[in-house]
């Protein structure tokens, strides 16, 4: 067989499955209605707050047009930055954890179609979300700066090696990891991903230096806030020359070298990556079957884990001592709390980068206004921090639920356990954040009590619709719990738990109205009343209990339901 | 002990489980046979309250299951016939997860599962995690969970898959020790050899029904066939393709 037809038939399943799935009789209605109304929702707002946001922008007189090539240009910074962690996350589930390898490695199938096969299947589950997002972006684009149709063959050609380069990236990436770290050292994988990611956070942070766009005046003159601007940023990044190539396609013309080096270097890391790949992947999946770490030893901190939890009854203790247990021997979970740590530090960091201190009526007005964005950050931060780490956990209990279904435990306890043990270190975690940011900011006591209860109530909404979202849209098929997170439900699930947010926001900035008011220029400041803090606390008690106790009752329902499927 | 009462299960439009009823007593091991996807595992499945029926009863000690799910399951041990565990737990750490599920810890759950795990040899295992174990060693794991908080039913879907014959010799004699301590044991199984020396009584299911049930003397008079061995039994009720053509399959394959 030629490797093309290897290909296509190494693909097959995964196609069918993919579309079975999607068309199955019982979810297809449901689908359909969740998606269409996503669609409807999404896109629009997406596409229609960028097309009015550039439009203002191209009206700015020079620096207009060039911040917006160069906002595409951050963008597109910031997705291949994340493309390369999910593809190293991809591939060692595609490539090395996928139960269906060994059956594939006895059968005579050329090395190469794998592995092209594979780093296609790494490609899109990896990518799809990214596309998903960019459509309405570049849609904008396109409309802003009236480019025709061309537009739309420009941006594929862009976008395929856009894509593709990580993959390749990625997949050689873990094949090396794999190779240089003996035995299924995942653990050491995920870490170096985890630095890896580190390191594209930190340069996406100097890149974008936020402090100096809120503060112009670091710059010296307008002169060299061009300068600034007009420098390409990162000459040697695919990023940047996606956004040329795309810019250039905006104006009409395009450079023939820039889409020479893009689609020549997707094309040379794919060949590099099959070379590699040929070498090396027969030894590298021998390394990869052996097993973790074996013995394990009782430390300290599982005693004092175990004094900690002896005042629960014995059904719950034991189940979150499992979830907990599981949790950090499973190092494609815990490895990304490193992330998570660089992640505080980066947003702490940036608030504090703030010129909010100088002590004018319009830094005081700006303070108020990103204690009330704190709020808001905060809260995506937790969210998107939940989604990882919450919605894979009723997925995970995938293949062992019969053991759960066939004990005297009910659904609500399994779930409740599951609530708590990811409220507890997320609510930790979003107030270590607060009182930082709150601390950096100088928020006056009463407005720092609220936000201090008001991120507490909002992580445990969080943690229980991703409970719930997790149970009804389950990636049961998974070996690799940082994959779950990019499926469609944990999509969903991002967009149910921002339109809370977003909910809970505008109460508050509703409750908080005149105060606000107040402090715009030429207003006598005032402090905020305890009346009006109490509403903007009662409402987004309301919301967030709302959200706690609808989502775990219809989780609960659906796993009663499930029984019977 | 355990009453099916025209338990029914469809998937979609196909009826695996049809109308079937069936009662297990106490100390006595009862096997469940029958050809493939005859519809075991799904009743297995419903007993162990995995499942749902779409109508009919399951009873296990007088309660039934749809009104008292945690009660009847609480008497119960089942194993799957797929030994899918928790893999980040050790051997030791699973066992006493179990036994927590049923509300049980302490000093008498140790003991119990020291015991368990001495019975398997899996002792020198205890604190190794459960990827590593090899697939018989995982059965033995599990039939151990299913042991250990002392349940009144035993519910075993393919006993002996991936045991050696030391331990496939200890799981007879446990069970049938078991059974003789007054406990009940159903046990779905395709090795006849085993159905005949290990039950007391069988019932042979075939497209979700019962064909015959009873002991094996009941099971020789249905099928009138006085002298004959189980598997001809087994092969003439279930309707089997006797006329198999192997060879000109293997002749077609060269
Ligand atoms: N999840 C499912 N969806 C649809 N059909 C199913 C499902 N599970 C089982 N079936 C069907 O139900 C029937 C009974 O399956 P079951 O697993 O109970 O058979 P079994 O007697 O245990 O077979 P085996 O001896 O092979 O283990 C089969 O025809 C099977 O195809
Ligand atoms: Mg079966």
């Amino acid at each position: 067989m030629s490797v093309v037809s290897e290909y296509r038939l190494l693909l097959r399943p995964k196609w069918l499955a993919a579309w079975r799935r999607a068309s199955s009789a019982r979810s297809r209605l449901g689908r359909i209605v969740l998606l269409g109304a996503l669609g409807a929702a999404a896109w629009p707002v997406v596409y229609l707050t960028l097309v009015r946001f550039l439009a203002a922008l191209r009206q700015v007189e020079d620096i207009g047009p060039l911040l917006a090539s160069r906002l595409l240009a951050l963008g597109l910074l910031i997705f291949f930055g994340l493309l390369l962690l999910s593809n190293v996350i991809g591939a060692l589930s595609g490539f090395f954890l996928a139960r269906d390898l060994p059956a594939l490695r006895a059968t005579p199938v050329d090395g190469l179609s794998i592995y092209l096969a594979r780093l296609t299947e790494t490609l899109v589950s990896s990518s799809w979300m990214v596309l998903l997002i960019l459509i309405p972006v570049l849609a904008a684009y396109a409309r802003v700066f009236d480019a025709g149709v061309v537009f739309l063959p420009i941006s594929l050609g862009a976008l395929i090696p856009f894509l593709l380069i990580p993959a390749a990236l990625g997949s050689a990436f873990t094949l090396l990891l794999v190779r240089v770290f003996p035995a299924r050292r995942s653990r050491d994988i995920l870490l170096v991903a985890g630095l890896g990611g580190i390191a594209v956070l930190v340069l996406v942070l100097r890149v974008l230096r936020p402090e100096r766009l809120v503060n112009p005046e670091s710059y010296r003159n307008l002169v060299e806030f061009l300068e600034s601007l007009r420098g390409p940023s990162s000459p040697w990044l695919p990023s940047q020359w996606t956004a040329d190539a795309l810019v250039g396609g905006l104006e009409g013309g395009s450079d023939f070298l820039t889409w020479l080096l893009l689609w020549s270097t997707a094309a040379g890391l794919t060949t590099l990556g099959a070379a590699l790949h040929g070498r090396l992947y027969p030894t590298c999946f021998t390394r990869a079957q052996e097993g973790d770490e074996q013995r394990v030893r009782r430390s300290g901190g599982t005693a004092l884990l175990e004094r900690l939890l002896s005042r629960l009854a014995v059904r719950r203790r034991e189940l979150v001592l499992k979830d907990i247990r599981t949790f950090f021997r499973d190092t494609t979970q815990w490895s990304q709390l490193i992330i998570l740590a660089v992640l505080v530090v980066v947003y702490v960091y940036n608030m504090s980068a703030l010129p909010l201190n100088a002590g004018t009526t319009i830094s005081r007005y700006l303070t108020t206004l990103v204690l009330f964005l704190n709020l808001a950050l905060t809260g995506f931060v937790v969210a998107a921090i939940a989604g990882r780490f919450v919605f894979p956990a009723f997925s995970l209990e995938g293949r062992t639920l019969w053991l759960l279904r066939s004990s005297p435990v009910e659904a609500g306890e399994v779930l409740k356990s599951k609530f708590w043990t990811g409220l507890l270190p997320l609510g930790f975690l979003a107030l270590i954040l607060t009182v930082l940011t709150n601390l950096v900011l100088d928020v006056p006591p009463v407005l720092f009590g609220l936000s201090i209860v008001s991120i507490v109530l909002i992580t445990a909404s969080f943690t229980a619709q991703a409970l719930a979202w997790g149970v009804y849209f389950p990636v049961f098929e998974s070996e690799n719990a940082a994959q779950i997170p990019t499926s469609i439900g944990g999509l969903l699930y991002m967009l149910g738990a921002l339109a809370s947010l977003g909910l809970v926001v505008l109460c508050q900035g509703w409750a908080l109205r005149d105060y606000f008011i107040s402090g715009l220029p030429g207003r006598a400041p005032r402090s905020v009343a305890i009346s009006e803090a109490v509403v903007a606390l009662a409402l987004t008690f309301g919301l967030t209990m709302i959200g706690v106790f609808g989502s775990l009752w219809a989780a609960e329902a659906r796993i009663e339901s499930r029984r019977s499927g | 002990m355990i009453e099916l009462v025209s338990l029914t299960k469809r998937y979609g439009e196909f009826v695996a489980v049809d109308a079937l009823s069936l009662s297990v007593p106490e100390g006595r091991i009862t096997g469940l046979l029958g050809p493939n996807g005859a519809g075991k595992t799904t009743t297995l499945r419903m007993i162990a309250g995995i499942l749902e029926p779409d109508s009919g009863e399951v009873r296990i000690g007088g309660l039934d299951m749809a009104r008292e799910p945690l009660a009847t399951r609480s008497m119960l041990g089942f194993v799957p016939d797929r030994p899918f565990v928790y893999e980040k737990l050790t051997g030791g750490e699973l066992l006493r997860f179990t036994a927590g599920l049923h509300g049980m810890s302490g000093s008498v759950v140790e003991t119990r599962i020291d015991e368990l795990l001495e019975l398997w040899d899996l002792v020198s295992w205890k604190d190794q995690l459960v990827e590593s174990y090899s697939h018989g060693m995982r059965q033995k794991l599990i039939l151990s969970s299913a042991l250990v908080h002392a349940p009144r039913v035993l519910v075993i879907d393919e006993p002996m898959v991936g045991l050696d014959p030391r331990s496939a010799r200890i799981l007879k004699d446990l069970l049938r020790e078991f059974a003789d301590r007054g406990g009940t044991v159903l046990v779905s199984t395709h090795t006849l050899e085993l159905a005949e020396v290990l039950c007391d009584q069988m019932a042979i299911i075939d497209h979700g029904q019962i064909a015959v049930a009873g002991t094996m003397a009941d099971l020789r008079r249905a099928a009138e066939s006085s002298e004959a061995g189980l598997e001809q039994l087994f092969l003439r009720i279930t309707r089997g393709a006797t006329d198999l053509r192997i060879a000109s399959l293997l002749d077609a394959l060269g």
